[in-house]
């Protein structure tokens, strides 16, 4: 991506975040377990960075591209749906 | 108009020449005239603008940024403590590039407190990125606060301008000036068109976090604009000139007998005033002394600076401030310039009127005698 250096870097594309993929900063990564998931949807409401997409009121896959890892969907899961694994990358 | 006044009635009255639509400010001694008098302006009617008393000046300078973010000239004052509390915010302002233009009434540094003139507050604002320019008069002082918005604002320079006026020493002292005409200062000061606005129709991000990867790219376009501002202040000056027949020096020194000056005088601020004097006498018993007036502290303007002293004998720096461990912060850089600087003077070093003390007659001549006999640099404090 080919950012313009505005003076006092002001930025005219507002919006752009999502060009900048900040899912390289992850040492953990979490697992999902679609077996003892219940779709209760914790995970999502809680998720800091908008990282657990939803359609229809499910949860999909975590987005990679921006899940930096903080583990807090694994915390907040009652039914132990999620684990922390090293990530390998 | 002519009209006997003190210069914080001199720089309101400037502020409201130059029609700024917002003033966050809060009051602190001795800066309080200056909004004291514009809100006598604007309770009258007598200019429209948006005056916000704020709880404190960390929160009037975060307001003036908001202001100048969204479009609005923006002025406010301050001094001292009051400049220290403003600390952190400084940096954003002219790292966010707004042209946000601000009168300190320089005053010591608490402990222990005091509340006289001396110009470690602004001098501890050094590194802020703010252009520092500083005045000898009234006058100078309603004459450079409206130039300071021209330079401000200009496209190439777009930062942050201290204009600091002596404490007292210039704040409180009445002297006759001249107030320019409204359509004079409207012609010499074009609106203010930012590069970026704040506006809900064209949406933008201000203040974004800077990577490594970045964040030194817009320190190094910060430090590009203060090397274009020098050229613009100089021409600022001249452009003033013109317009209102007053101007000083090239706008970023000013030098008094200084043509065959063997030994000279290099201050900022009021003290100039009482070193004419003294050079005024001195050359009637024939001493050819003379005088530099420093009024651009930052940006640092080093060649002026060598072209006018590298003739010298001996150079006498007074400095209303200090570096503590080190030496005088005016001599320190002066010296710096002179470093790679084929001929140089002997360049000596003193700390005068800390917390509002007397710099007299005597003090001026007395270090201009002292450097004639000197052979080695003196660094020295004048109690």
């Amino acid at each position: 991506m080919v950012i313009k250096l505005n003076p006092g870097a002001v930025i005219t594309t507002p919006g752009n975040s999502v060009e900048n993929k900040t899912g390289g900063w992850r040492s953990l990564r979490p697992v999902w377990d679609k077996k003892k998931c219940t779709q209760c949807m914790i995970c999502w409401t809680y998720c800091p960075d908008i990282s657990i997409p939803q359609k229809d009121g499910k949860r999909l896959e975590t987005d990679f591209d921006f899940c930096k890892g903080c583990g807090i969907c694994k915390q907040v899961c009652p039914f132990h749906a999620i684990i922390m694994e090293k990530e390998k990358k | 108009m002519k009209k006997v006044t003190e210069a914080s009635q001199a720089v309101a009255e400037a502020v409201r020449l130059c029609r700024p639509g917002v003033i966050p400010v809060y009051p602190i001694t001795p800066q309080t005239h200056i909004p004291e008098r514009i809100a006598d302006f604007v309770n009258n009617g007598e200019f429209d603008c948006e005056l916000i008393y704020m709880e404190s000046e960390h929160s009037a300078i975060s307001a003036a940024i908001g202001s100048s973010a969204g479009g609005a000239r923006t002025y406010t004052a301050t001094a001292s403590q009051g400049l220290a509390l403003m600390h952190e915010i400084l940096h954003i302002v002219s790292g966010m590039r707004l042209p946000v233009v601000m009168n300190v009434a320089n005053r010591a540094l608490s402990a222990p407190i005091n509340i006289w003139n001396d110009h470690q507050d602004s001098i501890s604002a050094r590194d802020t990125g703010w252009i520092q320019l500083y005045v000898e008069s009234s006058q100078e002082a309603l004459d450079t606060t409206i130039m300071a918005f021209r330079i401000a604002e200009d496209k190439n320079v777009m930062l942050p301008i201290m204009v600091c006026l002596d404490g007292f020493t210039l704040s409180h002292v009445y002297e006759p000036i001249d107030i320019p005409d409204q359509k004079k200062v409207d012609n010499f000061l074009p609106k203010f068109t930012p590069l970026f606005k704040l506006d809900p129709k064209a949406p933008v991000t201000m203040g974004p976090v800077g990577f490594p990867d970045t964040f030194m790219d817009f320190k190094k376009q910060q430090q590009d604009a203060f090397d274009a501002s020098l050229n613009i202040i100089k021409k600022t000056n001249s452009g003033f000139k013109k317009d209102f027949e007053r101007s000083y020096g090239d706008g970023l020194v000013e030098g008094y007998m200084l043509d065959d000056a063997d030994y000279v005088f290099v201050g900022m601020g009021t003290i100039c005033g009482t070193a004419r004097v003294v050079i005024d006498t001195m050359r009637k018993k024939g001493n050819k002394v003379g005088m530099l007036k420093l009024k651009c502290f930052r940006p640092f303007p080093e060649k002026e600076i060598i072209d006018s002293l590298s003739k010298a004998k001996a150079v006498a720096v007074f400095d209303r401030a200090v570096s503590f461990g080190h030496k005088g912060p005016v001599f320190s850089e002066i010296a710096s310039a002179f470093c790679q600087a084929g001929k140089r003077p002997v360049l000596h070093s003193f700390i005068a009127g800390l917390g509002g003390r007397d710099v007299t007659l005597d003090h001026i001549e007395g270090a201009f005698s002292r450097i004639k006999k000197e052979k080695l640099p003196v660094s020295e404090w004048l109690m």
